[in-house]
């Protein structure tokens, strides 16, 4: 069997197993054990299948292309395309959909009696399904049913839990939000089909060079507003923080981790896919907004006290950080400098791959704390690092790589995306080069505020002593809840240490898209260093990091050996200034810890305060004391507040055209139709 | 491969030892500045040693967490001892790592020590931990915009590369880009290794401390390593400041002249440095923590000036 046979033949079998998936839970609609163990087995097995597939055409170079509906139909047609950049998306869900299978047969039985856990499963596996087909879809029509019904299950899936009115406004948000996108989606398709007189995306290959620069612009927009809803690009994003953490947390990975991934992924198909050269600006929108949605995205995940909430706005940074690589590499592209274009896209990338690893990880963490707290807001946790050990010990180890730290898989492609922003500096023109190192410092500042953001989550949550008896009473997840984590951890830790394996998997995809393979160039040192495109530019070897710092373990150790070791240890109380005893409620809390910094980004945050005290005798002897704070929702309050007033000003105004009556609309129609033949005939 | 192992061991202990000495030095000369006698230069390795011999008391609160972060941050730091230049511009381990290796490494430790300051329970860790992290994260920008623009002079982030290229070029010296960087760089070399005016390394005083509240709970064994690991990382960014902005005397390559001239000078150097520092901490009072954010945005906006003005002029 040649590779793309086996290719096709996995690919088939990931499809089938998601369907499969999701009969099997309809079926057993009523046995919710029965529907839960074969829905997520079968997506499990469907991520492996697609693992196998994605990987063996990354490695190959196999391409096929396959028709999942034998009908043709005039425009459209049904075709998917398992190119490299396709088969690098799938490979993402895929990898996360094995994890959180694995995770989510422990998780919903927390479900069992109260919800239905065969609609959970039904619908996970059929949102995975839809996604793996956005990804591999190679027809504009297609695309949008899938992209479409994407939105759709997992609209469903937000509202599971839709007995909270929370819960519902922020599905019918996300609905809303996620319909605009697909309007301008549809409307940047057809500016593109005018150009082709097909849907197929074969033909919009490089179309770009033949469209009118007034065209490609508004294409351009239209496409970034679409696919940056999706991605949750400020000031895009205002669903993100509402859906994201009200989703059941098997549901919140894998949209964190992939669904928002989607956005990505239509802004590379077609901005590098279709529209060939671009012009500069462009390179700068991205870069700008990146940049922007990086910063903005971990300042509100810093005042944000309820965990799921706060993973929600780092997907925002993290969004920021991959379009950050992807603006450089775009304005390489203008610049003509397809070596550089292609280490900025691979950073990109590169960071595409590894927040869906960590990002669904630390959901999955928060996942389980809110399992056994049934509470996500931090002031409430404390102390869980001796009730649940492995959760706190994952949850730890996607809080260093989300934070960028080495020697985990969030610095690599943080350096990369470095070097790349760096090495701009040397290359293109003069003022629009000052960009490329602001970006670099605005980067440093997100690492550093999401590094302060991950040691306030791990600490405030897993350290120090309960806050609440549900914490106290925390027991740890069941064992299959810790293996789903253990492979995305593993996933975190191999992706840090070996990037040699895997960045040379990007390489068709470079290859496809700017034709330069570069991975050989910036893999060094066999294979132990990663350079920036040649050692003298710089090198990193995280592998070189971990061997040093075991080797230099035994110093310490041997000092501890020679003199402490026979001196008296013991286990004493903490310091609490001569009181009776230190209490949870001396301890900081999270609001405390973010104090600093939300009086120094007063003017972002404009905080509300209020305190209503009742004293005795004089104000320094409080009786009781309420507290009360307030972040405003800056972009709410000036972008869509005002919108939302204009949008129900005007549809007042045209209520009069909705009579309700059924005759009155077909006349509409019958009218419409007449004017559009008149305007046709006048053309 | 004898050579550069030689080289590592030479610059580990090397390290180990001039941190502590570097440190006690400021101490002294604070104190003769002030009118007092002060401790021996000497004391903090009698303190190291006395440390080690104590037995340790940790707090029943503490997790596993707490008696790993003293090892990863000394170990940390020792690690990104041997990827700086100190004496010579061959660095041992500069492959490893560049400059962007040296600012997350450090970081990395700074990540530890502020969670194991919260995992005492006691309300002083979460108070240093939180200042702490606030302080670096506004210090970073700075440091890496100053960063950036040594490295994109000289087209590299590999930091022997970096030194090399300034010793080609001595005439930078005095150029405005290479000034407004070395000074955002002092800024933030007070700011990161809590110094006044933005922390007191010398106080325990409740309200004000930062880097000392986080370490209140250690002590014996784990104090010393925490400690050493301080001096370490004061090491280490006061020897990227002197050496590369002021590369004099260090030597290009690997000959006992060079290792000699090199190790002399790179000891004055930080020596000056750190009168330097021991001048700013005795003629300046503590600003309040919200005004720490105004001094590290002046670092942050010079550090911008020297990268436009490294292409202007």
């Amino acid at each position: 069997m040649n590779s793309e046979a086996i290719v096709v033949f996995s690919f088939r079998v990931c499809l089938s197993a998601y369907l499969a998936g999701f009969a099997s839970s309809i079926v057993f609609v009523r046995r919710e054990r029965v529907a839960n163990f074969f829905g997520f087995s079968c997506a499990g097995i469907g991520g492996l299948a697609g693992c196998a597939a994605s990987l063996c055409a990354l490695a190959y170079g196999a391409t096929p292309t396959l028709a999942v509906w034998p009908f043709k139909m005039p425009l459209f047609t049904f075709t998917i395309h398992l190119d490299a950049l396709a088969c690098f998306f799938i490979l993402v869900i895929s990898l996360l959909t094995i994890a959180i299978s694995i995770y989510s047969q422990g998780y919903v039985t927390q479900y069992y009696g109260i919800k239905n856990v065969s609609v959970l499963a039904a619908f996970f596996n059929l949102l995975v399904f839809c996604n793996t087909l956005v990804f591999c879809a190679d027809n504009a029509a297609f695309f949008l049913i899938t992209w479409e019904m994407m939105a759709l299950v997992a609209y469903l899936l937000v509202s599971f839990e839709h007995e909270e009115s929370r819960t519902r406004q922020a599905g019918f948000l996300f609905f809303a939000m996620s319909h605009i996108g697909t309007g301008c989606l549809i409307l940047g398709f057809l500016l593109l089909f005018r150009a082709t007189g097909n849907f197929d995306f074969l033909a919009f290959h490089f179309i770009g060079a033949s469209l009118s620069p007034m065209e490609r612009n508004a294409a351009f927009l239209l496409f970034l507003i679409g696919f940056g809803v999706k991605a949750g690009i400020i000031p895009l994003h205002i669903w993100l923080p509402e859906a994201h953490p009200v989703a059941p947390s098997n549901v919140s990975a894998l949209m964190s981790g992939v669904l928002i991934k989607s956005g990505v992924y239509g802004l590379v198909r077609v901005l590098w896919d279709f529209m060939g050269t671009p012009p500069v600006w462009w390179g700068i929108t991205i870069l700008l907004v990146g940049s922007v949605s990086a910063l903005l995205g971990v300042l509100y995940a810093l005042v944000e006290h309820n965990l799921k909430r706060l993973l929600a706005f780092h997907s925002i940074e993290n969004i920021g950080i991959i379009l950050m690589g992807l603006g450089a590499s775009l304005m390489f592209s203008s610049f003509h400098h397809p070596v550089l274009a292609a280490l900025a896209l691979m950073a990109g990338l590169y960071h595409t791959i590894n927040h869906a690893c960590f990002k669904a990880l630390l959901f999955l963490g928060a996942g389980a704390v809110l399992r056994a707290t049934k509470t996500k807001s931090m002031e409430e946790l404390g102390g869980l690092i001796k009730k649940m050990p492995w959760t706190a010990f994952f949850f730890l180890l996607g809080s260093v790589a989300i934070s960028g730290l080495p020697p985990l898989n969030g610095f690599v492609s943080e350096w990369l995306t470095y070097q790349a922003l760096l090495q701009g500096f040397s290359t293109t023109e003069r003022l629009v080069r000052l960009i490329f190192p602001i970006a670099g410092a605005l980067l440093a500042l997100t690492g550093a505020l999401a590094a302060a953001c991950f040691v306030k989550a791990v600490g405030i949550s897993f350290l120090a002593m309960p806050r609440s008896p549900e914490a106290e009473s925390a027991e740890e997840a069941p064992s299959s809840m810790l293996l789903g984590m253990l492979v995305l951890a593993l996933a975190c830790v191999m992706l840090g240490l070996f990037p040699s394996t895997f960045l040379p998997l990007l390489d068709p995809i470079c290859q496809g898209l700017l034709g330069q393979a570069i991975s050989a160039r910036v893999i060094g040192g066999n294979g132990w260093m990663l350079t920036a495109l040649g050692l003298e530019q710089g090198s990193i070897s995280t592998l070189g990091m971990v061997s040093l710092f075991l080797a230099l373990l035994p110093l310490p150790w041997v000092s501890w050996l020679l003199f402490s070791r026979k001196a008296p240890h013991s286990i004493g109380e903490t310091w609490d200034c001569g009181l009776d005893r230190l209490t949870p409620q001396m301890e900081y809390t999270a609001t405390a810890y973010s104090k600093p910094l939300r009086m120094i980004f007063r003017a972002l945050y404009r905080p509300r305060r209020q305190v209503e005290a009742d004293f005795e005798v004089s104000r320094y002897f409080t009786k009781s004391i309420r507290f009360e704070t307030h972040i405003e929702p800056t972009f709410e309050k000036l972008i869509y507040e005002p919108l939302h007033r204009a949008i129900l000003r005007v549809s007042q105004r045209l209520r009069w055209i909705q009579a309700g009556s059924l005759n009155t609309y077909l006349l509409y129609i019958f009218i419409t139709l007449l004017l559009l033949l008149l305007w046709e005939k006048i053309r | 491969m004898k050579l550069w192992l030689a080289q590592v061991v030479l610059q580990l202990f090397l390290a180990l030892g001039l941190s502590p000495f570097v440190s006690g030095f400021i101490r002294k000369l604070k104190a003769v500045l002030q009118n007092r006698r002060g401790p021996s230069l000497w004391q903090p390795y009698h303190d190291l040693f006395k440390w080690v011999r104590k037995g340790t008391v940790v707090s029943q609160q503490a997790s596993w967490l707490f008696r790993a972060t003293p090892y990863v941050s000394f170990l940390t730091a020792l690690m990104v001892s041997l990827m700086v230049p100190m004496v010579t511009a061959v660095v041992p381990l500069s492959y490893f790592g560049g400059v962007l290796a040296v600012v997350y490494l450090l970081a990395l430790a700074r990540f530890f020590v502020a969670l194991a300051a919260l995992d005492t329970a006691s309300a002083f860790g979460g108070m240093g931990s939180s200042r702490e992290m606030t302080v670096s994260a506004l210090a970073e920008p700075a440091m890496m915009l100053s960063i950036f623009t040594v490295a994109l002079t000289a087209g590299s982030t590999n930091l022997s590369f970096m030194v090399q290229a300034a010793l080609q070029h001595q005439e930078r010296f005095l150029s405005p880009s290479h000034i407004l960087a070395l000074a955002a760089m002092f800024i933030v070399l007070i700011a990161e290794t809590g110094r006044l005016p933005v922390d007191n390394p010398a106080t325990h005083l409740e309200l004000t401390m930062i880097h000392e509240a986080m370490i209140l709970e250690y002590s014996g064994h784990y104090l010393a390593l925490v400690e050493w690991g301080t001096a370490l990382k004061q090491l280490v960014l006061m020897s990227l400041l002197v050496n590369i902005f002021f590369p004099v005397g260090i030597g290009g390559a690997l000959t006992a002249r060079t290792v000699t001239v090199g190790l002399i000078a790179y000891v004055v150097k930080l020596l000056l440095l750190a009168c330097v520092v021991a001048l700013v901490e005795t003629s300046n009072a503590k600003l309040r923590l919200f005004r720490v954010p105004e001094l590290l945005s002046i670092g942050f906006i010079l550090a911008a000036l020297a990268l436009a003005s490294s292409f202007i002029f």
